[in-house]
């Protein structure tokens, strides 16, 4: 690791106006990305702004028909949350099946959304489920928030602050997880509600995506068997030593079967 | 730059001098010179060097010293009581839940994070709850019965 100067912000003022005078800084949430991306020399920030003081940022309500999750509530949080199992359950099994016990203890909502693993769960579960992501500035929809690989909305500083789920009338999450890091080799949403369908596809390409064939077949006959002929095409889906492309695009149709069956 | 981070380590107020890049194992390890807490991989993969931070299971590899400023650690030193093993401990000792030893002190301190909110845990929840942690010796197999029985002594 480069040297770094470390500081607590102690409140999201302060975190962002400390980001805007360094312009070379990175906010620090659970560590779980961070922390070894800065081992391998990746990222060489002027500064590390924990965010572990903003106690605003933390906790979990239900109000309006939707869930709001702070930033900086971990996995293990939305996973063991009753509130959440109770309104939303797609979303603590998406959370419950990140990584392992010492990730989910850590690692956060902010963080992963900021981050944008092509891989990582929580994305599907934002734009599958049409959430709404607040920073410090603005809330910015769903299908606005990630960009490209790695790439969100966000601009230089600004701050997830909390991101809120409209709970669904029915939904589920499956994925085929790399067997080693739990990473989605494929992961997709699925929710129905009166806003209409959403099918959300993580793992399998550069970013998150939706499948409107499915939506519509979806919206026409809420069954797995509606979703069974439909694929996506291999082209553009990533590439590694894990999964093919066309082996990525099979398992779009198998997941996608699978979550309409379980959201039942 | 170098800060100063206080912490409770194994109920002892301890502080030290550490620089913002310090990681919380080396910490550990190089200054307190517990090296009960292992590094296996660096990489947040095997979980050779979990302690609980505030209660909780974390991989010390990849929690910055100066992130357990003002918390409570807890590493496998703390366990054993006047020269006698933690039942946890025994359990491993009495089901050949170790070969080389190097995974055991991590094994060991997430068992008692799952054992801390699940007394009682299945034979898959067990398995479920490993996998942060790997193994290259036993197979597993004799890992999930220790924890298994450890649970149980710790019941009883
Ligand atoms: C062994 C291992 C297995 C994993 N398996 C999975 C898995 O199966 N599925 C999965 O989805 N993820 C997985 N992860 C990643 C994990 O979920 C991370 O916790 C997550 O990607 C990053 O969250 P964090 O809180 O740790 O963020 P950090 O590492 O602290 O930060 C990540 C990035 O986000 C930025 N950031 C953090 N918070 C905010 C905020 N509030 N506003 C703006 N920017 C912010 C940081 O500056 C940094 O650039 C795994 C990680 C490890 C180490
Ligand atoms: S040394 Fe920390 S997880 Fe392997
Ligand atoms: S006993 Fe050797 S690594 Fe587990």
């Amino acid at each position: 690791m480069y040297e770094f100067n470390y500081r607590r912000a102690s409140s999201v003022f302060d975190a962002v106006s400390s980001s805007d005078q360094s312009g070379d800084a990175s906010y620090l949430a659970g560590g779980m990305t961070l922390i070894p991306v800065l081992k391998f020399r990746l990222a060489a920030p002027s500064d590390v702004i924990d965010l572990a003081d903003l106690g605003e940022l933390k906790g979990i309500r239900t109000e309006n028909g939707a869930v709001a999750i702070g930033a900086m509530t971990t996995h293990a949080e939305v996973a063991g949350s009753a509130e959440v199992r109770q309104a939303i359950p797609a979303l603590a099994d998406l959370a419950e099946s990140i990584g392992d016990p010492q990730v989910r203890n850590r690692g956060t909502i902010g963080g992963s959304i900021a981050n944008a693993d092509p891989a990582a769960d929580y994305p599907a579960a934002v734009v599958g489920l049409g959430a709404t992501v607040h920073t410090n500035s603005r809330t910015i929809g769903a299908d606005d928030f990630f960009t490209a690989m790695f790439e969100t909305a966000l601009e230089p500083g600004e701050l997830v602050t909390a991101v809120s789920f409209p709970v669904p009338d029915r939904a589920a999450y499956m994925k085929f997880p790399n067997p080693a890091s739990r990473y989605a080799i494929v992961g997709v949403m699925v929710s129905q509600s009166g806003d209409g369908v959403r099918v959300a596809v993580t793992g399998a390409g550069g970013r998150v995506f939706r499948v409107a064939e499915m939506e519509q077949a979806l919206a026409a006959n809420f069954v797995p068997e509606a979703v069974a002929g439909i694929s996506v095409s291999a082209e553009g889906l990533n590439e590694d030593l894990h999964a093919s492309p066309e082996y990525r695009a099979h398992l779009v149709t198998v997941m996608a079967r699978r979550a309409v069956a379980a959201a039942g | 730059m170098t800060l100063m981070v206080t912490m409770t380590l194994n109920g002892e107020s301890v502080s030290a001098e550490v620089e913002g890049r310090t990681l919380l194992v080396q910490l550990i390890r190089d200054h307190f010179r517990l090296t009960g807490t292992h590094v296996g991989c660096d990489t947040s993969q095997c979980g050779a060097c979990v302690v609980h931070m505030n209660g909780q299971s974390v991989k010390s590899c990849t929690v910055l010293a100066v992130q357990a400023d003002g918390a409570q650690v807890s590493t496998i030193e703390s366990l054993a009581e006047n020269g006698e093993l933690h039942p946890m401990q025994q359990a491993f000792k009495d089901n050949h839940g170790l070969q080389c030893g190097f995974c055991t002190p991590g094994m060991v301190m997430s068992a008692l994070d799952l054992v801390a909110n699940n007394p009682d845990p299945s034979e898959a929840e067990i398995r479920d709850w490993l996998e942060g942690n790997l193994c290259r010796c036993t197979g597993y197999h004799n890992i999930v019965k220790s924890i298994a029985a450890g649970a149980q002594a710790m019941r009883s």
